[in-house]
């Protein structure tokens, strides 16, 4: 992008003068800006130790280790274990990127290298306007036409010679790991694409022209420019959205069947830590049930402030190497 | 720059300190009150001499009664409160459908001036209940509805017959596909899919499931073995099937799966068209879930007197198996859990109210009203609410 200059029209410059002399906006504007965001500093800190001292009750009656990978959860014989959970939050959300990922690198390419400008614009609007769609209406869509319409072929893999490997093993009712990695890869698919966008839009021009001067082909300047320099912005937007698919609650809750059950097959029903807080929050009534629950919340969170703290870590170090595509 | 001061810090924590405050407060002022003439001297105990079937003239309340729990009977509720506001608009009673559970904890932290349930209090929770009010909760029963089992198979067009045995292993993981002889035997003459079975059962808690493991627990050795001890309750250790969220849920899941089988309140199998099959009663007979089946299971033997009972695996001949009441819940002692007299009687009314008028408006949206001597019983329980011990009913009555 090029860097604009700011000049204000006379007229402007005068007023901002005048206002100057007579001013008490700056000071109320600097006291309100520190106020909401040391209050947003608080907000959050006081969120983790309070919840973090709710789940805490829980380890007087389930050992955190126990709770953490217990394999069984029936709150009705107050047993607590968080493994299906962790274990399908973790299945579908890297299922979801494995899908994203190279899409949405494409759908980037297509936009930023392929299409005329006039189209361009329209296409990145439309995948943009993905994210728009609120994830309740993914749920629907999922559990009305993601879940019965690849059954069939679920079920043939299943049938098939393929279904002796475990992960595609059967029966396959509909409601899965699988269809809920859909579901999370299109609601994940904007955030990535608009992120790698901005990586291949920041390769130096230079470089592309010089490997275009060397009579590099279209493919080989993507291949060995683009790519290389827009990687760290892709990978910041891979995290984004797997930062977003751990978190999904509802399109997941809809689609994923809710069975707190460890099973290995993408074809079975199964939780994530988000779609069981919303399942059973409400009528928690057992013994340690809501600190049980709050515990997944306290899991959860390490979980998406671990991709986080991990990502930020790596894509300090493709900066370094690259020098390029400084997208956060 | 500076970013961070102690005096600034200061300044958030009494802003944040200010907003908890405001969160935490959570009554609000007692409303002016009516005060009536104190009358514990002269008026007794006795309301026999009451016509409890005529709605009494309102008393002298405006403003509102809030109530929370099951959903199972939310629509008639929300159907009763509608008419009860055009009679008397100037009280406005709510319920809010949290379930069951929520119903009885927001009536033991007595946060709601009547609670609703699909299951009577255990002993434990009135224990609780007591103690924290010092009073006790009173079940008011207000009318029936069943549990059917609703299910997926497109080549079967026959109403199918469940034995309590299948539906036990069924719902167990025992009997997996839908020729199984257990199912097969009970319905001659029909062709069932070698379909492998997927169960659907709730993935909240709810009343609905109490209903439907109580039942299984009662007729079902395998749904007991396989479940042990915990083999009843809002929420279960389902040993398969997929999860759905609340009777809508269910109801869809098991539309979108072939070859599923769950089980869900009759109004909205009915509301939703959902195949449902019958049930074999005690007697043997197979059962169609309907109003005059739920209303056959209803009639109740024996009526305890704290109105708490089940009436599933009903004794009588053409009852359905799988009916049940649920109830709202209110203290006794109204003076122990207010400070507004008025409000308390015009929760009477309401409770007189939709057991004389709301009872007729039952059938109309799928549930069974009480039998007669229920009802009767259900009103003398409603006259012994109090008001430091006087029945309120007495003031009603003038």
């Amino acid at each position: 992008m090029k860097a604009e200059t700011t000049s204000l029209p006379p007229a402007g410059m005068q007023r901002l003068r005048r206002r100057r002399v007579a001013g008490i906006g700056d000071p109320i504007l600097g006291w309100a800006v520190r106020i909401l965001s040391v209050g947003a500093l608080l907000a959050v800190v006081v969120m983790i130790v309070q919840t973090a001292v709710d789940a805490s009750t829980l380890f007087r009656h389930v050992g955190p280790l126990q709770f953490l990978f217990g394999n069984r959860w029936e709150p009705s014989n107050t047993i607590y274990g968080a493994l299906p959970f962790i274990y399908g939050t973790v299945v579908t959300s890297v299922l979801a990127l494995i899908f994203a990922v190279p899409l949405s690198i494409g759908v980037a390419l297509l936009i930023m290298e392929y299409l005329p400008r006039g189209v361009a614009g329209p296409v990145a609007v439309a995948v943009d306007l993905l994210a728009a769609v609120p994830s309740i209406v993914y749920g629907f869509w999922g559990i009305l036409y993601l879940v019965p319409d690849p059954r069939p072929i679920e079920q043939a893999v299943a049938a098939s010679p393929l279904g002796v490997i475990p992960i595609f093993a059967g029966p396959a009712p509909g409601p899965s790991y699988l269809v809920a990695a859909l579901v999370l890869t299109i609601m994940i698919l904007p955030i990535i694409t608009a992120v790698s966008r901005e990586a291949i839009a920041a390769t130096p021009r230079l470089q592309r022209e010089g490997i275009m001067a060397l009579g590099a082909t279209h493919w080989e300047q993507i291949r060995h420019v683009i790519l290389p320099f827009a990687r760290g912005g892709i990978f910041a937007g891979a995290v984004l959205g797997l930062s977003r698919a751990i978190g999904e609650t509802i399109a997941v809750l809809f689609v994923i069947g809710n069975a707190p059950h460890l099973a290995a097959s993408i074809f079975s029903p199964g939780y994530t830590l988000p779609s069981v807080i919303a399942s059973e929050f409400r009528e928690a009534n057992q013994p340690f049930h809501i600190e049980a629950l709050i515990a997944l919340g306290v899991i959860l969170f390490v979980l998406s402030f671990g991709v986080n703290l991990t990502a930020r870590v790596i894509i300090g170090r493709f900066e370094r190497r690259a020098g390029g595509a400084d997208v956060r | 720059m500076t970013y961070r001061t102690p005096r600034r810090n200061a300044l958030v924590v009494v802003v944040g300190g200010a907003l908890l405050t405001v969160a935490c407060a959570n009554t609000p002022a007692a409303q002016s009150q009516t005060p009536l003439p104190s009358s514990s001297a002269s008026v007794s105990a006795s309301t026999s001499g009451l016509d409890l079937t005529q709605v009494p003239p309102a008393p002298a309340y405006s403003g509102a009664i809030t109530g929370a729990g099951a959903t199972f009977p939310n629509p008639i509720y929300q159907q009763w409160l509608i008419d009860y506001n055009k009679a008397y608009p100037q009280i406005q009673i709510s319920y809010d459908s949290i379930g069951s559970g929520g119903g009885v904890a927001q009536i033991t932290a007595n946060t709601v001036q009547f609670g609703g349930s699909d299951a009577p209090l255990k002993d434990t929770e009135r224990a609780a209940a007591l103690a924290a009010n010092g009073t006790d909760v009173l079940h008011i029963p207000t009318v029936f509805g069943a549990v059917v089992p609703a299910y997926n198979l497109a080549s079967v067009t026959a109403k199918l017959n469940f034995t309590p045995a299948a539906l036990g292993g069924i719902f167990a993981g025992k009997i997996t596909k839908w020729n199984d002889p257990a199912i097969a035997s009970a319905n001659p003459g029909v062709t069932l899919p070698s379909t492998a079975i997927t169960v659907v059962h709730r993935s909240d808690g709810s009343g609905t499931t109490n209903v439907f493991t109580g039942y299984l627990t009662k007729v079902s050795t395998v749904w007991t073995a396989t479940l042990g001890a915990n083999s009843q309750g809002k929420e279960v250790a389902w040993p398969v099937g997929l999860g759905g969220q609340g009777n809508e849920g269910v109801t869809t899941t098991v539309t979108q799966t072939p070859g599923a089988i769950g089980y869900i309140e009759l109004a909205y199998a009915i509301q939703n068209k959902v195949p449902f099959g019958k049930v074999q009663n005690k007697s043997g007979n197979f059962i169609d879930a309907s109003l005059q089946s739920v209303t056959a299971a209803a009639q109740l033997s024996t009526i305890p007197d704290d109105l708490t009972f089940s009436s599933t695996n009903t004794d009588a001949s053409d009852g359905y198996p799988i009916a049940n009441a649920t109830w709202l819940l209110v203290y006794q002692a109204q003076d122990k859990v207010s400070d507004n007299q008025a409000r308390s009687q015009a929760l009477v009314h309401f409770l007189l109210w939709v057991l004389d008028k709301g009872e007729g408006e039952a059938s109309t949206l799928d549930y069974a009203p009480l039998p007669d001597a229920l009802r009767t019983a259900a009103l003398q329980k409603v006259a012994t609410i109090t008001w430091n011990g006087t029945p309120i009913v007495s003031s009603l009555y003038k």
